[in-house]
């Protein structure tokens, strides 16, 4: 079969595939209200996808079982919403209510979340200098217990004058705030997450493809084999999470963006867990897998399942839909996805557009035919 | 003197949530032991048998729901082995990880269910929840009680796994897996001998625990049972004395540094140590000595 000119088809079809979605969304933003549901679960969704994905680089590329997430979004958001806090909020006492804040400047939206992702791989490349010469499950618990000790930090009296201590930050830049570069118009908010998003996963992509990429594969199949093959095992490790916490921050200053507030006790265990429980969902070691969880959890999450918490739905007289419920109905669906189905939606399987095709072909010619349209075209 | 008088009611509580976490840590060194695995699940089971205590003593009096509380918590320990663990026996570690996680989410969801989200009020326990004085430091019953119930049980249970058949049959799974099942022994009535016992001490650990704490929430779980985590690794996870030392260290300095002021590192101190502990001596205080493995 010829390759080239395979891919040659399968960029172009991305191509349009992602200038379709831009219009719908840009479409759907312009005629739709905002306040509609349906935006908050793609804005919520995508940001879900972006940290998902930057965990699957390490769980599912790299092997490296760490449950740190949380704390480097907690950084990134944190960064974000101290750095593009207008002067005037932070002097005044609307926001730094029993500290004199230390910061006394302010950044644009995109280089305050640029530098979210610096300051989350900064404190990433510290804690992985001594976390990352653990094994499996004590790599878990050591990065779970960093993410803990970053909240205590970022809660801390003495980090008042620039965290806020343990208070709640607000009033910096939200996604109200983008604006279209040298304009004053509002950048349609659903639209800037996904351009964020895309374009980091897009990265993220090109270096699981990349001979880094392949490096890191290798060391998740087999580390002392990775090792004698001249990969320099904890080289390829650190920078794997340094990258993957990088993304972790600016997908949290997109949660801070998202949510109008941020606070430090937001960010438990409990959400890491919920983003490990999507990159299983969607396949361990696959990035379209992940992108997809996400959105279908956050769904559930916060609109196909609302049904179940409403008690007015009831039927036969029974007290058992009230709040509460879709989160226990959701927990069992996940329970049954990791007993039954531990590989996910895609595996480690990839979306590829040969894969679509060939569907499409069996569906209209039946199997037969199919077979030979493939070989007919070579 | 006037500097012991100070921190005596810290030190006291240090030393009393020092055995609870001692009763907890025992069912994660056990455990890892056995599957080497990190039962994330743990901490929520020992939120459980609070919430239990919580629901059946407002019905039942206190004589019928306290052994009724052990009994559930126990069913509830054996269920998610089998249901949960079970089936993942030959599956990748990260696999089983993964459930004990999903367990762990699973319970917190239910609980938030059953309680609206409200914090409970836990019931006043009698004798254990009277307040007494020692040196001028007011405290409750219950915090004399702990080292001296957990001590006992811990030397039970050390008689127990040293000359029973059973205790016998568990040191010889957490030593070698495979060879133990051609040995005879059936291994998964050793796993879930293992789950029983361990949630047997977290329901007794938990009605202490909370009788000093006085309230539940769904989460309240959660970083005991990290912590709890720490000391069994703290203590070289495999080994109960190693497991008990622990839980006494962390207890113990976690309330001195609250005593000092800074009451919102005493969790992140325990992490510090984990890590500390990890990098300079990985198998713990008492890792290395295979014998005492459980």
């Amino acid at each position: 079969m010829d390759l080239r000119k395979n891919k040659k088809r399968d960029g172009i079809c991305t191509a349009v595939a992602l200038i379709a979605m831009f219009a719908l969304l840009l479409i759907m933003e312009l005629t739709m209200k905002s306040t509609s549901i349906l935006f908050t679960v793609l804005k919520k969704g995508v940001i879900y996808a972006l940290v998902a994905v930057s965990m699957n680089l390490l769980n599912g590329f790299t092997g490296l079982f760490s449950l740190g997430q949380a704390g480097f979004m907690l950084i990134g958001a944190y960064t974000y919403a101290i750095l593009s806090m207008p002067v005037a909020v932070k002097l005044s006492d609307s926001v730094y209510k029993y500290y004199d804040c230390a910061i006394g400047f302010e950044l644009g939206i995109i280089p305050s979340m640029l530098l979210a992702g610096v300051i989350a791989a900064i404190f990433a490349m510290l804690i992985g200098l001594p976390v990352l010469r653990l094994k499996s499950d004590y790599l878990a618990i050591a990065t779970l217990g960093f993410a803990e000790i970053l909240r205590a930090f970022f809660q801390w009296d003495a980090m008042g004058p620039v965290t806020n201590g343990a208070n709640v930050m607000r009033q910096y830049k939200d996604l109200t705030k983008v604006t279209i570069p040298f304009t004053d118009i509002r950048f349609p908010p659903t639209l800037f997450c996904f351009l964020v998003s895309g374009i980091c996963i897009a990265i993220i992509v090109l270096l699981i493809n990349s001979s880094y990429g392949r490096a890191f594969k290798a060391i998740r199949d087999d580390e002392i084999a990775a090792e004698a093959m001249g990969i320099n095992l904890f080289k390829h490790k650190e920078m794997s999470f340094v990258i993957s916490s990088f993304f972790a921050g600016i997908s949290g200053a997109m949660l801070a963006m998202f949510q109008y507030t941020v606070q430090a006790a937001q960010f438990k265990s409990a959400m890491t867990y919920e983003i490990l429980l999507i990159v299983v969902i969607g396949g361990i070691g696959s990035v379209t897998g992940s992108c997809i969880a996400s959105f279908l959890f956050i769904a559930c999450n916060e609109w196909w399942l609302r049904f179940l918490d409403e008690s007015a739905n009831n039927i036969l007289g029974m007290n058992l839909l009230r709040s509460g419920f879709r989160k226990v109905v959701f927990s069992v669906v996940i329970m049954i996805i990791v007993l039954f189905f531990s590989k996910g939606i895609m595996g480690d399987k990839e979306f590829s557009w040969q894969r679509i095709f060939d569907f499409f072909h069996k569906l209209f010619h039946g199997k037969k035919q199919a077979v030979e349209e493939v070989s007919g075209n070579e | 003197m006037q500097f012991l008088q100070n921190s005596l009611p810290y030190i006291l509580a240090g030393i009393s949530v020092g055995g609870q976490y001692a009763l907890i840590a025992i069912g994660y060194t056990m455990v890892y032991g056995i599957l080497r695995l990190i039962n994330f699940a743990h901490g929520d089971v020992f939120m459980a048998a609070g919430m239990f205590m919580v629901f059946l003593s407002a019905s039942l009096p206190l004589g019928v729901a306290i052994p009724l509380v052990l009994i559930i918590t126990v069913a509830l320990g054996f269920i998610i082995e089998r249901v949960a663990y079970k089936p993942l026996r030959s599956a990748p570690r990260m696999s089983v990880m993964i459930s004990a996680i999903g367990v762990s989410y699973l319970i917190q969801n239910c609980a938030l269910y059953f309680t609206g989200g409200l914090a409970k009020v836990y019931p006043q326990l009698p004798w254990l929840s009277d307040t007494i004085t020692i040196w001028g430091a007011v405290t409750k019953r219950v915090t004399l009680v702990t080292p001296v119930l957990t001590l006992v049980l811990v030397i039970g249970l050390s008689l127990f796994i040293k000359y029973t058949k059973v205790g016998m049959a568990m040191r010889a799974v957490s030593k070698d897996f495979e060879t133990a099942r051609l040995m005879g022994i059936k291994v998964n009535s050793v796993i879930s001998a293992t789950f029983i016992i361990g949630s047997l001490l977290a329901a007794i650990g938990s009605l202490l625990y909370f009788t000093n704490y006085a309230s539940v929430t769904p989460t309240s779980g959660g970083m005991p049972g990290l912590k709890c985590f720490v000391a069994a690794v703290f203590g070289g996870i495999g080994s109960i004395p190693g497991a008990v030392i622990g839980a006494f260290i962390i207890g113990i300095a976690e309330n001195i540094i609250k005593g000092l002021g800074w009451t919102t590192f005493s969790d992140a101190f325990t992490f510090a140590l984990l890590i500390v502990i990890l990098l300079v001596k990985p198998t713990g205080l008492f890792g290395e000595k295979a014998t005492d493995k459980v």
